[in-house]
């Protein structure tokens, strides 16, 4: 029995240490930065040096693949979580995480700290941080700007004897294109052709089906050829939108594409997959983020022969939306720490060195900079394509919207499974019953 | 009912306890003392088990998102009558009984005989034993990882193989990505798997017939044919079941081989119940609907289970 007591009291004791040690590390000012895995988190891990180094914070990152990262940071925050103080969340989350009080809401900081939202991009104020859409309720400061574009291989675009082949098939120049219907030109043009010794394929596009890879792909061509959500903003009629002939147009398109166009087996492809099919020389053109652009450039293998170029129009120019802003977690237990970030972020010098590491500064400091343009070779193209990006739905019940999609638009253009129009009426009825449960119609 | 079913237990318990322990702890009933010991085991059954369930019930019956901060409201059936009038949640159960009957009827099958051929006495059966084994042994999660390397149509071993002996292109069909294919392609991966579980369980079988049954046939000059319908089926029978019993409720459940494999894809073509069940509840958070979904599956599981469970007992007591 006192052998139980002992052992009882040295247990007691150690939790007690590691409790007081916890409390310590936490006291002393620690901040965890949730975000997903990929280049831009890099690039962020190094300019938060300097943040350590001016407030004696030390920052401890989480980062989460993309495929698990929304169902990862969501049961983080649904479950009440206490991993991250500070959420890098994509802009869909916005709706919920505003609704439920998962973020802080950043207004009063912001009007006491002196951050002003007109010293951002319009385009990311508006889709990274405010919730009701466009109104000034401010959730998060615009951390990430980002949309999807697209990636060429300048070396296959600049050999004459397929310059002279194209030109002879096509009657124009090969070169990086306008339009959807030039883009499907040259992705079957390249389309099992042999280049450099190696069997080629036209175009990597997006085709996943779990996470919200198909949806992010065939946006681009949808928003393109005329697609749009509702006729009339925030009244949720989507009868005549959603499922327009323009609509059915760009998804009948979009399917077309994968079928002449992609490499074998691209049935479940996104970010990855498409990075690995183009850095390996399998295709011509890869559709991807913005945010991949700085480290493709730098690439040791194929960085000096990639080009880039931006979502093409055909009836409208328009960019599928990415990025996101940075939130303070709701139940953090560090809030003056996470509010000392955000400040901190929000410098324009700080912003110009996070654009020089490869992250996508929002703030208008960096952007309306004449040399911005110039400073790298995709930076041109990623203000035009911000000029003109639409994103997914950011209501509450994003997830269920977006889930409706991923099946409707993978059961028609990977399984086959009807016609355009019946998958986008069928969407319109899945999204109805989504905004009647919501009690939103 | 239950409180007859523990008294019982506790009675048992009591005589199983030797009467020196009683005396050892003093002011204790020998009942109090049984209790003493079964109280951890049912608090823990209770806490994960019995809790669990009887709050989900409750759940299923309202529109509680786990992700709001709204209140939950009464919704009697309406989820029940949601979700089996929902033509997806059909589509989901007739992939969900295509996946269980065949994968059943092919690891009976090719399990039960590759146990027969064990049984055999020859030389390095043991190790072949081994052999047979070893995909059971690994991870779900690696076992589905490698099969899409192997099913990969560029460079996939599996598209290769198939190719060497019919001469189709390797690179002309997708296992994974065609929706004629694909439900196949998880069929293959877990019967690979799990066949050898069936195995092992029909070896027990095989190995419990005692040997002068055949003997005593072999006296009456039965041929080895009759021998195996008149006695190794029957015999065996109970052990088959049995296994079939384990891999139709643990298929019935399947989730992460086809999660790794096609998350459901091409379209909703392998989209098991369990997926559509997770997509409900962890994705777009319908946790109302989503219990009330896991509700409907269990019940049908441990209904079916029940009925088989009678029918093996039948079989048994032949």
């Amino acid at each position: 029995m006192m052998r139980l007591k002992k052992s009882a009291m040295a247990l007691g004791l150690a939790g007690l240490v590691s409790a007081a040690a916890s409390t310590s590390a936490s006291a002393a000012g620690e901040l965890t930065l949730c975000w997903a895995a990929w280049d831009p988190a890099n690039a962020l891990v190094e300019l938060s040096k300097d943040f350590e180094k001016a407030s004696g914070t030390t920052m401890k990152f989480e980062f989460v693949p993309w495929p698990n990262f929304a169902d990862r940071m969501l049961n983080e925050l649904n479950s009440g979580g206490k991993l991250c103080d500070l959420l890098i969340g994509d802009s869909q989350w916005i709706g919920g995480s505003a609704e439920g009080g998962k973020y802080v809401k950043l207004n009063d900081f912001f009007d006491k700290e002196g951050i002003k939202m007109e010293d951002f991009a319009p385009a990311t104020v508006y889709a990274y941080s405010t919730w009701p859409k466009g109104t000034p309720n401010y959730w998060a400061l615009p951390a990430m700007g980002d949309a999807n574009g697209w990636f060429y291989r300048k070396d296959w675009f600049e050999k004459p004897e397929i310059q002279a082949e194209f030109k002879a098939k096509f009657n124009r120049d090969l070169a990086p294109p306008k339009t959807w219907t030039e883009l499907k030109d040259i992705a079957g043009f390249f389309q099992g052709r042999e280049v450099d010794g190696q069997k080629v394929y036209g175009a990597a596009i997006f085709t996943e089906r779990a996470s919200e890879g198909i949806t992010m792909g065939a946006t681009s061509a949808l928003y393109s050829f005329g697609f749009n959500y509702e006729n009339t903003s925030g009244k949720y009629d989507m009868e005549g939108a959603v499922n327009s002939a323009d609509a059915v147009k760009g998804l009948e398109f979009y399917k077309e594409l994968y079928k002449c166009c992609t490499p074998p087996g691209y049935t479940d492809s996104y970010m990855g997959e498409g990075l690995d099919a183009f850095k390996s020389g399998q295709v011509a053109m890869m559709m991807n983020w913005f945010a991949f652009m700085p480290g493709m450039a730098k690439d040791e293998k194929v960085g000096k022969v990639t080009g880039f170029f931006v979502n093409p129009g055909e009836k409208v120019a328009a960019s599928t939306l990415g990025g996101q802003g940075i939130s303070v977690v709701a139940n953090t237990d560090n809030m003056e720490g996470a509010l000392a970030y955000i400040k901190w972020f929000a410098q324009p010098d700080v912003q110009k060195k996070w654009w020089s590491l490869g992250g996508y500064a929002c703030h208008n400091t960096v952007l309306n900079d004449p040399a911005f343009k110039d400073s790298q070779p995709f930076a041109g193209q990623f203000l035009e394509a911000m000029g003109g990006v639409k994103d997914f739905w950011q209501e509450p019940a994003y997830a269920s919207l977006l889930q409706a999609m991923q099946k409707r638009l993978h059961d028609y253009v990977v399984a086959d499974k009807g016609t355009a129009k019946e998958a986008l009426d069928a969407l319109i009825v899945d999204w109805t019953e989504v905004f009647k449960e919501e009690g939103k119609l | 009912m239950s409180d007859v079913r523990t008294t019982g237990m506790a009675d048992r318990a009591v005589l199983a306890t030797p009467p020196s322990m009683a005396r050892r702890v003093r002011g204790l009933s020998d009942r109090a003392i049984a209790w003493l010991f079964i109280a951890p085991t049912m608090l823990l059954l209770l806490a994960i088990n019995i809790f669990p369930l009887i709050w989900t019930i409750q759940l299923s019956f309202t529109n509680y998102r786990a992700n709001r901060t709204a209140e939950a409201k009464y919704v009697g059936f309406d989820n029940y009558v949601a979700i089996l009038t929902k033509s997806d949640v059909w589509e989901a159960m007739q992939a969900t009984a295509h996946f269980v009957i065949w994968t059943i009827v092919l690891q009976t099958v090719i399990g039960f005989a590759l146990a027969y051929l064990i049984d055999r006495k020859f030389r390095g059966h043991g190790f072949w034993t081994t052999v047979i084994l070893i995909p059971m042994m690994l991870s779900p999660a690696v076992v589905g990882n490698f099969w899409k390397f192997l099913y990969q149509p560029q460079i996939g071993l599996f598209n290769y193989i198939i190719s060497f002996f019919t001469g189709i292109p390797p690179s002309s069909f997708e296992m994974l990505g065609s929706v004629s294919l694909a439900p196949w392609a998880i069929i293959i991966v877990d019967t690979w798997m799990w066949t050898p579980y069936v195995m092992l369980i029909c070896l027990a079988g095989l190995r419990s017939i005692p040997g002068y049954i055949y003997e005593a046939a072999e006296v009456d000059r039965a041929s080895p044919w009759r021998q195996f319908w008149s006695i190794t089926l029957p015999m065996a029978l109970p052990f088959i079941m049995l296994a079939v019993l384990f891999r139709g409720i643990e298929n019935f459940k399947m989730f992460d081989m086809v999660n790794l494999l096609t998350g459901g894809g091409p379209g909703s073509t392998t989209e098991v119940a369990s997926i559509t069940l997770k997509r409900e509840a962890f994705e777009k958070w319908r946790t109302g609907y989503s219990s009330a979904f896991a509700i409907i599956l269990f019940v049908t599981v441990f209904g079916l289970a029940n009925i088989y469970v009678k029918a093996l007992n039948r079989v048994k007591q032949r």
